[in-house]
């Protein structure tokens, strides 16, 4: 039986090392400074590239990053120093649960409706607050349960050296917690990043480059799956290669998190 | 900055999160209104999805929901648990901290490069490979009758078990680890063996946190939309067969929304959404009694101790 876990553990990381290795195997051969820099060809044509979606899913992300990573770390604040064992603190930790089962797509829907409709257009804005939406409870849950982890005593030595609270919070726990904190920042990050179905109602996608915040705009995973989804073999390279950056950029964000943040090592 | 400023902020902003859930649901519920009023309760159980005159049944794609996530728990839900367990109580303290990586990078592994990977590596297989031999074998069952069609119910499932096999291992894991080492040691001081510590005093502990695992695991395969899109065929069919291409509620939300002819499809299809998202909050909230219901029996039991 032990055997038959450590097996399951074994199939686990098979499937891992399956998907990755297709999609570097597939993606690689595309993966040339053309796929960053030019903008799609007519079909038929070489040379094309995705550089409008690479830019596209950067500020997208970026977007998303201003709205999830304060309002998700001060839930999370909320929830571990401030609301803890209260109402209020389970009506709050009740919505970020519920928050966090939404399905994207119905994330997409909501925007739509008050964001699209109401501007007349798809939008890079949208699409912003829609990931950025999408962000704030797993940055909370996550900034929420280092906190918990941070020793009770570092917040008693400090208040009893007659720091104000919120120099206790910011300045103290925070930084103790950064690393924490970091890593669950990057998987949110990570998360949004290849997030698909709500760009689907905000931020469509657009063929030529464009970075205005209140026009359509491209991003990688909206052209993976329009690429992919094309009769044309070239376009399914394009999808390929632009689904290895994706994945490039996640797991690298993962890495960089774990290995350049210092603090304390919460991490099991 | 005072004391109750900086709370005052804090509170703020989770408030307005609470406040963010409820205006979702207003304004998902809001959009779909037409539909509802229109289609009401026959939305459920009609087949009949027909945008040129306008009525609308979501029964084939409440069926592909149903069943595809259903055979994504059955599929997932051993290898998750396995690996749980494994990870939990058998393994050697440096590999426990890679494979937990691995399996976090499985999570963060983007829904839209699963379905690339499904649509291209997988469902040339099933087609060429598994569905053939599934149906030369064991075509008695009416699971595999029909012809090979690769982009059908069964790549779907099996899409969906991979997408949440890093849910269910990482929360099983999690239920796993609180359970007391009270639990565990009488059994091995009795000589049990190391499998047998697991059976007799872990599990059946750690049992209601394990379905919620399962629950959670099944909640997030509900809501993924683009794995399924692109490889469980897009065809509103209801059949036994799990070689028959299928559609589902999150696919004909995706597929047709960006088409939708009229006011009431559009209604309709977030209609569908509405019911997508009762459901998942259903689920949610059940997966979370189950898990804190044993958090709470485990500080009981410290308190009594």
């Amino acid at each position: 039986m032990v055997g038959f876990c450590g097996l399951s553990t074994l199939l686990i990381s098979g499937l891992l090392l399956l998907v990755l290795g297709y999609i570097t195997l597939h993606g690689l051969p595309g993966a040339n400074l053309n796929f960053f820099t030019r903008l799609p060809a007519p079909v038929g044509m070489e040379g094309g590239g995705l550089a409008q979606a690479v830019a596209g899913s950067f500020i997208l992300i970026g977007l998303a990053c201003l709205i999830g990573i304060p309002w998700g770390i001060g839930a999370g604040i909320f929830l571990s120093e401030v609301g803890k064992d209260s109402w209020w603190g389970e009506g709050v930790r009740f919505a970020v649960d519920v928050l966090s089962g939404v399905p994207s797509i119905i994330t997409g829907i909501f925007v739509y409706s008050i964001l699209v409709v109401k501007l007349q257009s798809f939008s890079a804005l949208a699409g912003g607050v829609a990931l950025g939406i999408i962000m704030v409870p797993l940055v909370a849950r996550n900034t929420e349960g280092i906190l918990q982890l941070v020793p009770q005593g570092l917040r008693e030595a400090a208040l009893a050296l007659g720091l104000p609270f919120w120099k206790v919070i910011l300045k103290i726990i925070l930084p103790t917690a950064a690393r924490g904190i970091g890593i669950g920042v990057t998987l949110a990050v990570a998360g949004v990043a290849g997030e698909t179905a709500p760009l689907f109602f905000t931020s469509l996608s657009n063929n030529y480059w464009s970075l205005g915040l209140l026009e359509p705009i491209a991003s990688l995973p909206m052209e993976i799956f329009r690429y992919a989804t094309a009769p044309f073999a070239a376009w399914h390279e394009l999808a390929w290669t632009g689904a290895l950056v994706l994945i490039t950029i996640v797991v690298s964000g993962m890495l960089l998190a774990r290995i350049l943040l210092p603090g304390y090592n919460f991490r099991r | 900055m005072s004391r109750d400023l900086f709370r005052g902020m804090t509170a703020v902003l989770s408030l307005g999160l609470v406040l963010l859930v409820f205006l979702m649901a207003f304004v998902i519920w809001q959009q779909a209104e037409a539909s509802v009023q229109k289609s009401g309760w026959e939305f459920i159980v009609s087949r009949h999805w027909d945008p040129v005159h306008e009525e609308f049944g979501a029964l084939p794609y409440i069926y592909g929901t149903v069943i595809s996530t259903m055979l994504a728990v059955l599929f997932a839900g051993p290898v998750s648990i396995g690996a749980a367990i494994y990870l939990a109580e058998f393994a050697p303290r440096r590999t426990k901290a890679l494979l937990a990586f691995v399996v976090d990078v499985l999570a963060a592994i983007p829904s839209i490069v699963y379905g690339l990977w499904g649509s291209f590596v997988l469902a040339p297989f099933l087609r060429n490979y598994i569905e053939p031999w599934l149906g030369k074998n064991l075509g008695f069952l009416p699971f595999f009758q029909g012809s090979p069609f690769g982009l059908d119910m069964l790549a779907a499932g099996i899409m969906l078990a991979i997408m949440s096999i890093p849910v269910i291992t990482a929360v099983a894991r999690e239920v796993l680890e609180t359970v007391p080492d009270g639990q565990r040691e009488p059994l091995i001081a009795m000589g049990a063996t190391p499998w047998e510590v697991v059976r007799i005093g872990v599990i059946p502990y750690a049992r209601n946190g394990i379905v919620g695992a399962f629950t959670l695991g099944l909640g997030k395969a509900i809501g993924e939309t683009m794995a399924v899109t692109m490889v469980i065929g897009n065809e509103p069919k209801i059949s036994a067969s799990l070689f028959s291409p299928a559609h589902s509620m999150t696919s004909v939300i995706v597929n047709e929304f960006a088409q939708a002819t009229s006011v009431l499809h559009l209604s309709s299809l977030i209609h569908i959404g509405l019911l997508l998202f009762g459901l998942t909050l259903l689920i949610n909230v059940l997966a979370r009694l189950l898990i804190y219901q044993m958090s709470w029996r485990v500080k009981k039991r410290n308190e009594n101790t």
